[in-house]
């Protein structure tokens, strides 16, 4: 299996980079140069044997993958569904992220540049963008939103420790959005030898098909590993989606399968109908943001709205183009879960099957919670769901600890 | 021909360039910039650039981006740029809108065409608008009867010079460096390298904005370029002053200095 197989012919994107009347390319013309360099060594490489034998060995030898699929029998018992894990909080760096990352830094190499800058929310993108940086030799530097640097001060320190230069955004909501705009103007004053290595599948043209292609092996995998272990296509795939990178990454392979059902899990926050959440489809409205037309959340004069979750990197309020546009043509389902909702099933994993997920990845635990009980009954039998356990949750102890009010007090 | 390209003749028939000059609406204030916008024209600026303040302006630099914050904090509505672009060109100055394109499209893109020529505005400058996704403004600005500045940069090739000046109307804006907004202390020497590729595929005046901040800068760009664009040293005269009136004296002295760099064009 490769996990870098090329996409099927004849989807979307077009050349342009619209998914329906999604992406495209919204940037100053200052950046158009740069992305049609980006989009040639990218269209180059994946047409290049030796670019994704290249990739394959990384993946393979230095990521760990193909992460396992593991079949979650005490939780699945808890939930009313056979759930199996893709086990992406396996990975090298702990998350799906490193796939991209290898990915784009391989292009950057190919590229002859030798300076790489990357926005992080959680700080899972800055931490891979950094350890790939280490691996290829090139100069790093993160923007992170101030606040996310406050509670997710452990990556600050591993990026650090992986030679890169954080840098903490004040502009704004001082939260992921800034740190992209804060990227974008790094971008637009030193392209010639940058290369802007963006964690999801959002931006401009060809960002959201590239990241995309470079994650697609998610899908790949566990489509197969399915088929290996339960003899059957599942009934539905789980992710979350915040710019929806891991959730592209694992829905792709299926898009062909009509039988199997896609389901992306925003981040409610404190709920859809307060002002506190990040559920850009379920929540907002079609709007242009950081490149690209997607679904934004956005007040009537188009001033972007500040994103509430408690999950750092699902703290967004734009989502990738291609997610709006698998909305819009009704084939993926797009469902917010609240931060109490993705918090019970955190605690769930971590009690029935001894794994701390991210919360990033909880919002999808508790999003198959939450469609079990439906699936069960249209089938009538237990269903099977494979969920993206996208990352893993050592970053986020601090805030689960206090969540939970489990922290001694002079911690 | 559109006002502004009547602004643009006018200045090269005296042998000089085009001030432009740009302050957010509703910084500090609507009140305040309307003040600020009138002022900068009794100083001598030739044409005032609005720019509708946006929550996530990734083409302009810190000076711009608190100006928008403090306008956004302030409650300035897209409609409110309207008001303040009829209030302004009542002055007789030509003026230009310049907008990230999400505002536009949230109230409607040939809604805001029409309202804004109702307004006396002249057209649109979109920073993260290029040609290729434009159709829907080219629409509307015909029918409206608009004018459309679109950017281009040093990295533009030369069949993406071709293709955007094709596009324009009224008057094409150049980036001088690669970078964001904000007065600098050297101006760039792309820039002369950059109009002059223009010179080759359009008959259209070039404004030259990007860096700009003092009368002799003024001066050198007035050197090359049809038009001149200040925006960020302007602004922060304003941001800058320990009160408003200070802020209105200031200025006015930067508008005056630079209205004088653009009369001394150096070749």
């Amino acid at each position: 299996m490769s996990a870098n197989e090329p996409a099927p012919a004849g989807q979307v994107p077009d050349a342009a980079g619209h998914f329906g009347r999604f992406g495209g390319r919204f940037v100053p013309e200052a950046l158009v140069a740069a992305l049609d360099e980006l989009d040639a060594a990218y269209r180059k490489a994946m047409s290049d044997e030796s670019f994704l034998a290249e990739f394959d060995a990384l993946l393979r030898d230095y990521a760990g993958t193909p992460s396992l699929l593991y079949p979650a029998h005490r939780f699945s018992a808890q939930i009313g569904a056979r759930v199996l894990l893709k086990r992406e909080d396996l990975n090298h760096t702990g998350a799906h992220k490193v796939r991209n990352v290898l990915g784009q830094a391989l292009l950057t190499k190919r590229m002859g540049k030798r300076r790489v800058i990357a926005e992080t929310g959680a700080g899972q993108h800055g931490v891979a963008t950094a350890t790939a940086a280490a691996l290829f030799d090139l100069d790093c530097v993160v923007y992170m939103g101030e606040v996310d640097t406050r509670r997710q001060a452990l990556n600050v320190a591993r990026m650090r420790m992986l030679g890169a230069t954080v840098v903490p955004v004040t502009n704004g909501s001082r939260t992921l959005k800034d740190a992209m705009n804060e990227a974008m103007r790094d971008w637009v004053a030193n392209v010639d030898e940058t290369h802007y290595l963006i964690g999801t599948a959002a931006g401009p043209h060809p960002f959201p098909e590239m990241v995309r292609d470079f994650v697609r092996g998610i899908g790949v995998e566990a489509r197969a590993q399915c088929l290996d272990l339960t003899g059957a296509l599942p009934d539905a795939v789980a992710a979350c989606v915040g710019g929806g990178s891991n959730a592209l990454g694992i829905f792709h392979a299926f898009v062909p399968d009509a039988g199997v059902r896609l389901y992306g899990f925003e981040a409610g926050g404190e709920g859809v109908d307060t002002d506190r959440h990040a559920a850009s489809i379920t929540g907002g409205s079609s709007g242009v943001l950081h490149g690209a037309r997607t679904y934004v959340l956005q007040n009537a004069d188009g001033q972007t709205i500040e994103s509430h979750s408690i999950s750092a990197g699902l703290d967004y309020p734009g989502v990738g183009p291609e997610h709006a546009w698998l909305h819009d043509s009704g084939r993926a389902t797009y469902l917010p879960v609240t931060d109490a909702e993705a918090m019970a099933a955190f605690e769930l994993l971590c009690r029935t099957e001894g794994i701390i997920p991210a919360i990033e990845s909880a919002h999808a635990l508790a999003g198959a919670r939450k469609i079990a009980p439906g699936l069960a009954a249209e089938l009538g039998r237990e269903p099977v769901i494979v969920v993206n356990l996208s990352g893993r949750g050592d970053k986020d102890v601090h805030t689960a600890g206090e969540y939970f009010g489990i922290l001694d007090k002079e911690q | 021909m559109s006002r502004i390209g009547v602004a643009f003749d006018k200045a090269r028939a005296d042998g000089r360039a085009v001030l432009v000059g740009c302050m957010p609406a509703g910084f500090p204030t609507v009140e305040g910039s309307i003040a600020a916008m009138t002022a900068m024209v009794s100083a001598g600026v030739d044409v005032i650039e609005v720019e509708i303040p946006y929550s996530d302006p990734v083409m302009d630099g810190p000076v711009i981006q608190k100006a928008s914050d403090i306008a956004l904090a302030g409650g300035v509505r897209t409609a409110d740029t309207l008001r303040i672009v009829e209030a302004v060109a009542a002055t007789g100055a030509p003026v230009v809108t310049m907008t990230y394109w999400n505002p536009i499209e949230q109230y409607g893109v040939d809604a805001f065409a029409r309202d804004l020529a109702a307004a006396g505005g002249t057209g649109l400058i979109t920073p993260d608008l290029i040609p290729d996704e434009a159709d829907e403004w080219l629409a509307a600005s015909d029918a409206h009867g608009l004018d459309r500045t679109f950017l281009v940069s040093p990295s533009s090739t030369d069949a993406r010079l071709r293709m955007t000046v094709e596009h324009c109307r009224g008057f094409v804006y150049a980036t001088a460096i690669m970078g964001v907004t904000g007065a600098r202390s050297q101006t760039s020497e792309a820039a002369p390298i950059l109009v002059s590729r223009l010179r080759e595929v359009t008959d259209l005046p070039v404004g030259v904005g990007l860096g700009v901040g003092t009368g002799a800068q003024a001066g050198t760009v007035a050197g090359y370029a049809d038009g001149v664009i200040v925006g960020s040293a302007l602004i922060r005269c304003l941001l800058d002053a320990p009160d408003p009136a200070a802020g209105l004296t200031a200025l006015r002295a930067l508008s005056a200095e630079l209205a004088e760099g653009v009369r001394h064009p150096q070749r």
